[in-house]
């Protein structure tokens, strides 16, 4: 949200630059300025990320203005500032989304999907920005088997340049557009075909016996149970009671309707090996360290950058749980490469997945050498050693040594068995993972609309999804929520409109529409349902963007349904469906 | 934001003095100005800030009317205008946010008449008078399209006086974005006739809809206006909404209004 910044800084006496900028990755930033821009080694040049209000997506990337600033310092002999203002993000940052997306449904007389096929020109804007050839692609197509076992699936991609700002990721990055473009074309079948779509969907779901699913679309699901999210879903949105709220909104001139979605993303990335062969030049994997300080307290440095997503909570908890110790005594660095092992950032709803299983194994290494200096401490042997709460003890013993104390055994190695065991206690672990996590979700949303204006009112929106393991369920269901804002935004009001000259017309936010919390409901969010990931040491899958996934096509299925129910002939509405573009459907149908 | 002086006079005098300075601007609550001082749009010499001129301040009954104090903002006239006035309270409690409302005031809103505020179509639909410190002009003669109006070189709008009609409401549908109006109809029955003003459609600004005066003077309910059609001609299209919609919405909002006030 807040408009991107960066400080330059030049010390001459020692031929170092210094960058503060606005990124979800510093290190990445770091590489492509070292690497492709400047050519400035890497030793030389510190980029920090501190506090960053909020990144979306729109901040992964490298900026000019990151380049000028540094040069200008240089050249000036003084500090430069660069901050934007709104309406110059509007024009600069990358865009998100704006794929034009044709899809096919191919079904037999029971309704069992026979093949998918979708083109899409996707734009990636006036020049490209560092991802934008992925994310229409490897981040795209190969989700367009959804959560079904549909045995064939095409999908031909055609990236555009046109004369709009770059376009790239943006939260959800590709998949959102997957998502919205298979479950609009399911909805119109089963309307079509007069069956229920939640029905239809069932009817062609991955069903728990069968994962390891290999989907049509050259993913390996590995986990996932996706009519149990139906069914938890049709009972905490108790979708029995939709027929009387029908009646009630009918009762007021509304017309109501129910808009149903089941989401499968690829998300936790990626493994670099296969992001490799798709194509990609960089790997995706993140790192941690994990300092234990002389008195107990930690240090933990990652690479994942936290700009709203907890980090600073739910690493320390994970760390806690594993050594039995105060979450309170652990600290999180991130955000400057001066201070933290080299991480590829924040995007991809990857901090936990990747980033968190680096920082487990990381405390899986701190664990082992604390065992041996525990073991020398006790005069026992390593294999002999427990940790439990916090303490170490030789087993079917009553001595035990606390983690404070070996801490500082580490530091004050007196008596140290120095051929076994270096002083310190410090470890690092890199983590690439062997493949995306896989969250799921079914969800519905109702909503009211006004006739005569084509107002459209979201009354209630329910979010079930499999989440896998979940650390901590109050920064789940804040990222949750944050992505419904943003997927019911994008359905309803968001838009980024050139006219026929270039010009942008929504650079501000007088005629840009943010949603506000007066245009959304409250949610119903749930993830007791999980299906633990089997390939992260933690069983977690992402969560940061399957909100702004599964929100979008609920959304206009719902405003279908409600303008179906009223006699309206309208099969669809292109996002965002603003009260003109409703009535302007309704009148020509 | 260019570099400019600012006066905080107390009384009119002070503040007519002041504005004769070169390239000096009155401000009223800011909230139009202020932006366009931010963008670099405009470069005024001097700032005349009107909010601490004491006589330009509050709201009186005066017989079947309300007085309101041209540097009165809009919070003061939701807050105290409901009891005699209702649907102009109503009006002032729905225009932006909090910080707009204890900033933006009568006087400023009807000086720079945008043709998607509120202000106007309550005073244009009301009949009010504008007072400034120069003499009193009547809303039909005042309101001159986009931005324009009948206020001359160095001219304050010190108090705007409404008539209190028998029944009224504003209604207003909301840009998305901005929230100014789209479109907003304010209808208002006093004993000799009804009057209709629409804010937000027209490139012309804030007009009146005769066709809708005409069938409400005869029959006070939305039926009378529910064959009615808007003309569309010189209507705002942008891309929150063509022509046609804007003309669809005064109608819609029009009816609404008529329902609200009954």
């Amino acid at each position: 949200m807040e408009p991107r910044c960066s400080i330059g800084h030049y010390n001459p006496g020692t031929d170092e630059y210094t960058l503060h900028t606005t990124s979800q990755n510093p290190h990445l930033t770091r590489l492509l300025i070292s690497a492709f821009v400047m050519g400035i080694p890497e030793n030389k040049l510190t980029v920090i990320a501190p506090d960053v209000g909020g990144g979306f997506g729109s901040k992964i990337y490298h900026y000019g203005e990151e380049a000028l600033v540094l040069a200008a310092a240089k050249k000036l002999g003084r500090t430069v500032k660069w901050t934007a203002d709104r309406t110059e993000a509007f024009l600069t940052d990358a865009h998100g989304r704006d794929h034009v997306t044709k899809i096919e449904l191919a079904l037999d007389a029971e309704g069992n999907f026979l093949a998918f096929r979708t083109e899409t020109m996707a734009n990636v804007g006036a020049y490209l920005s560092n991802f934008s050839t992925a994310t229409p692609t490897f981040l795209h197509g190969t989700l367009m088997a959804g959560n079904y076992t549909v045995p064939l699936v095409y999908v031909i991609v055609k990236a555009v340049f046109t004369n709009t700002a770059p376009v790239d990721a943006y939260r959800g990055a590709g998949r959102p557009e997957a998502t919205f473009s298979l479950e609009r074309v399911i909805d119109k079948a089963a309307r079509e075909l007069g069956m229920d779509p939640i029905e239809l969907r069932r009817k062609n779901f991955v069903k728990p016996d069968q994962y390891p699913f290999a989907s049509a679309a050259g993913l390996e699901y590995d986990s996932g149970n996706y009519d149990a999210l139906m069914d938890q879903m049709e009972k905490v949105a108790d979708k029995a009671g939709f027929e009387a709220r029908r009646k009630e909104s009918e009762a007021k001139g509304l017309l109501r309707g129910f808009g149903v979605n089941a989401y499968i993303e690829a998300c936790g990335i990626a493994p670099s090996n296969l992001v490799g062969v798709l194509g990609s030049r960089v790997g995706l994997y993140d790192a941690a360290t994990v300092r234990v300080n002389a008195t107990g307290n930690l240090s933990v440095m990652v690479g994942a950058h936290s700009h709203g997503q907890g980090h600073e909570t739910v690493f320390p908890q994970v760390v806690a749980e594993m050594l039995g110790i105060e979450a309170e005594s652990i600290d999180i660095v991130h955000g400057d490469t001066s201070k933290i092992p080299f991480g590829m950032g924040t995007y991809g709803s990857r901090s936990l997945a990747v980033c968190g299983s680096a920082v487990v194994r990381a405390t899986e290494k701190i664990i082992n050498k604390a065992k041996k200096i525990a073991a020398h401490m006790l005069e026992a042997s390593d294999e002999d050693i427990t940790l439990k709460d916090g303490v170490f003890s030789v087993a079917g013993t009553d001595k035990s040594v606390s983690f404070g104390e070996v801490a500082l055994k580490a530091y004050i190695p007196h008596e140290f068995p120095l051929e076994d065991i270096e002083p310190g206690l410090e470890e690092t672990a890199f983590y690439d993972p062997a493949n995306f996590t896989y969250p799921s979700g079914a969800y519905c949303c109702e909503v009211e609309v006004d006739p005569e204006t084509g107002k459209v009112r979201v009354d209630r929106m329910t979010a079930v999804d499999d989440f896998g393991n979940v650390i901590n369920p109050m920064v789940v269901t804040g990222q949750v929520h944050g992505g419904l804002g943003q997927g019911i935004g994008q359905a309803l009001v968001e838009n980024t409109t050139y006219d026929e000259n270039g010009q942008l017309l929504s650079a501000s936010y007088m005629d840009y529409t943010m949603p506000r919390a007066d245009d959304l409901p409250c949610y119903i969010v749930d993830h007791s349902k999980g299906n633990p990931c089997t390939h992260n040491p933690l069983g977690g899958k992402g969560c940061g963007e399957a909100g702004a996934i599964g929100s979008p096509p609920t959304v206009v299925n719902a405003v279908i349904d409600a303008l179906q129910s009223g006699g309206k002939n309208v099969t669809h509405i292109d996002m965002p469906m603003t009260p003109h573009r409703v009535w302007s459907a309704m009148n020509n149908a | 934001m260019y570099a400019f002086d600012i006066e905080r006079p107390s009384s009119v005098a002070d503040a007519v003095a002041a504005l004769g300075a070169e390239d000096a601007q009155a401000l009223g609550g800011g909230q139009t100005l202020i932006p366009t001082l931010k963008q670099r749009l405009a470069a005024p010499s001097k700032l005349v800030s009107l909010g601490s001129v004491t006589e330009m301040q509050g709201v009186a009954s005066e017989g079947g009317s309300i007085r309101i104090g041209g540097a009165t903002n809009h919070a003061t006239v939701a807050a105290q205008v409901g009891g005699t006035y209702p649907a102009l309270a109503d009006l002032a409690a729905n225009i932006g946010d909090p910080a707009v409302r204890n900033r933006g005031t009568i006087g400023g809103s009807l000086a720079n008449n945008d043709p998607a505020a509120c202000y106007p179509a309550a005073a244009l639909a009301s009949g009010a008078t504008i007072i400034t410190n120069k003499r009193q002009i009547a809303a039909d003669e005042y309101f001159q399209g986009m931005f324009t109006t009948a206020l001359g070189e160095g001219e304050i709008i010190t108090g705007v006086l409404f008539p209190v009609p028998e029944q009224a409401s504003y209604q207003k549908f909301v840009q998305p974005a901005s929230r100014f109006a789209l479109v907003g109809v304010f209808v208002a029955k006093y004993s000799d006739g009804v009057r209709v003003a629409v804010t937000g459609a027209s490139n012309e600004g804030v007009q009146r809809w005769s066709a809708a005066e005409e069938a409400l003077s005869a029959n006070f309910s939305a039926d009378a206006v529910s064959g009615l059609n808007f003309p569309t001609d010189d209507l705002i299209a942008d891309l929150h909404g063509s022509a046609d919609y804007r003309a669809h919405l005064v109608k819609v909002m029009t009816g609404r209004a008529v329902v609200a006030a009954s």
